[in-house]
């Protein structure tokens, strides 16, 4: 199928472009700047003060749950757009097919709502 | 069409080596990054296959939202990886076995395989040209009426995975004050204020 490969050309020369410029500052940078490297250059400046532990903490886990909550509601709207597409050919038991999976998701949903998974404290 | 081989190597040199590089990577972190490119690069071969529903879906889904996750979760286990490998050598054996146990099995499904007489069938009727309809709508008139058990299968898991979530990870904090709207609107002058007829001279 080249004609929808042709549609797509445009994305791929877009991405080598935007890569190339990419990697050009980034070579120039390397290649051409002066480079006098220094520990103090380095340092937290005098206000500043040296951490004190990793960067790399724990995160609540609350923020998970959002996340999950998340995928399971994209997903679902993922679901919805072939159904949107071919509605007219899949007459009304296509139609009942997909609310009878927005029901069940519902379900979920109301649920959610009431254990108050959706409030932060 | 050589173009299109082109991308093809191209997309599938890139996902292996990412591949081989989320495994072999030391920060977990740039593991996660590494999933992130091969995910990109398994759409860049969709797109060539024609699935354009199924590539956007790859990069909504697996890029925007599971490999999130993955870094929510590497970050979470707060996993000193240093502190890990020193016990590797204790544990060589037991991994050992398993890795062989596990290749054996996969030799032997491998070699066991046998090939449906209806694949004849399935590839001599591909999906529909592009020119006749788009990916996404052959997708459509499939998915919801032929393949509607396996549709309504796939709601039941997301209801399984949203319900599991909240009651694995959800801990309310005690004390904590939170709005709740049909007490404020059902609250009155009756409920609210209290007139109290206070004599001279006298407290209440």
């Amino acid at each position: 199928m080249p004609e929808l490969l042709k549609e797509y050309l445009p994305v791929a020369i877009f991405m080598a472009v935007a890569a190339g410029i990419g990697l050009a500052l980034m070579a120039s940078a390397i290649i051409i700047a002066m480079r006098k490297p220094d520990p103090e250059k380095l340092s937290a400046y005098e206000c500043g003060f040296a951490p004190f532990d990793d960067a790399r903490m724990k995160f609540d886990i609350r923020f998970y749950l959002v996340s999950i909550l998340f995928i399971i509601f994209d997903l679902e709207v993922a679901f919805l757009f072939p159904w949107a597409i071919s509605l007219g050919d899949i007459g009304v038991y296509g139609f009942w097919s997909m609310i009878i999976f927005l029901a069940i998701l519902t379900i979920g949903f109301i649920y959610e709502w009431r254990k108050g998974a959706l409030e932060w404290d | 069409m050589t173009l299109a081989t082109l991308f093809f190597y191209l997309f599938s040199a890139v996902m292996l080596a990412s591949a081989v590089m989320v495994i072999s990577s030391r920060n977990p972190v740039h593991s996660v990054l590494f999933l992130i490119l091969a995910f990109f690069n398994a759409a860049g071969l969709f797109i060539l296959l024609g699935a354009e529903f199924l590539a956007m879906i790859l990069v909504v889904v697996y890029v925007g939202a599971v490999a999130v996750l993955f870094l929510f979760v590497v970050m979470m286990l707060d996993i000193d990886f240093a502190e890990l490998r020193q016990g590797m050598l204790n544990y060589l054996p037991v991994g050992a076995t398993i890795g062989l146990i596990l290749m054996v099995e996969l030799v032997l499904v491998v070699a066991g395989w046998s090939i449906s007489p209806d694949l004849l069938k399935t590839v001599t009727s591909p999906a529909p040209s592009v020119t006749d309809m788009t990916n996404t709508e052959a997708l459509g008139r499939i998915l919801y009426t032929k393949y509607i058990y396996y549709f309504q299968a796939a709601g039941l898991i997301l209801l399984v995975s949203m319900i599991g979530a909240i009651v694995l990870t959800l801990r309310h904090k005690p004390n904590v004050k939170r709005q709740n709207v049909s007490d404020q609107v059902a609250r009155g002058p009756a409920t609210a204020i209290e007139i109290r007829d206070v004599k001279p001279g006298q407290g209440i």
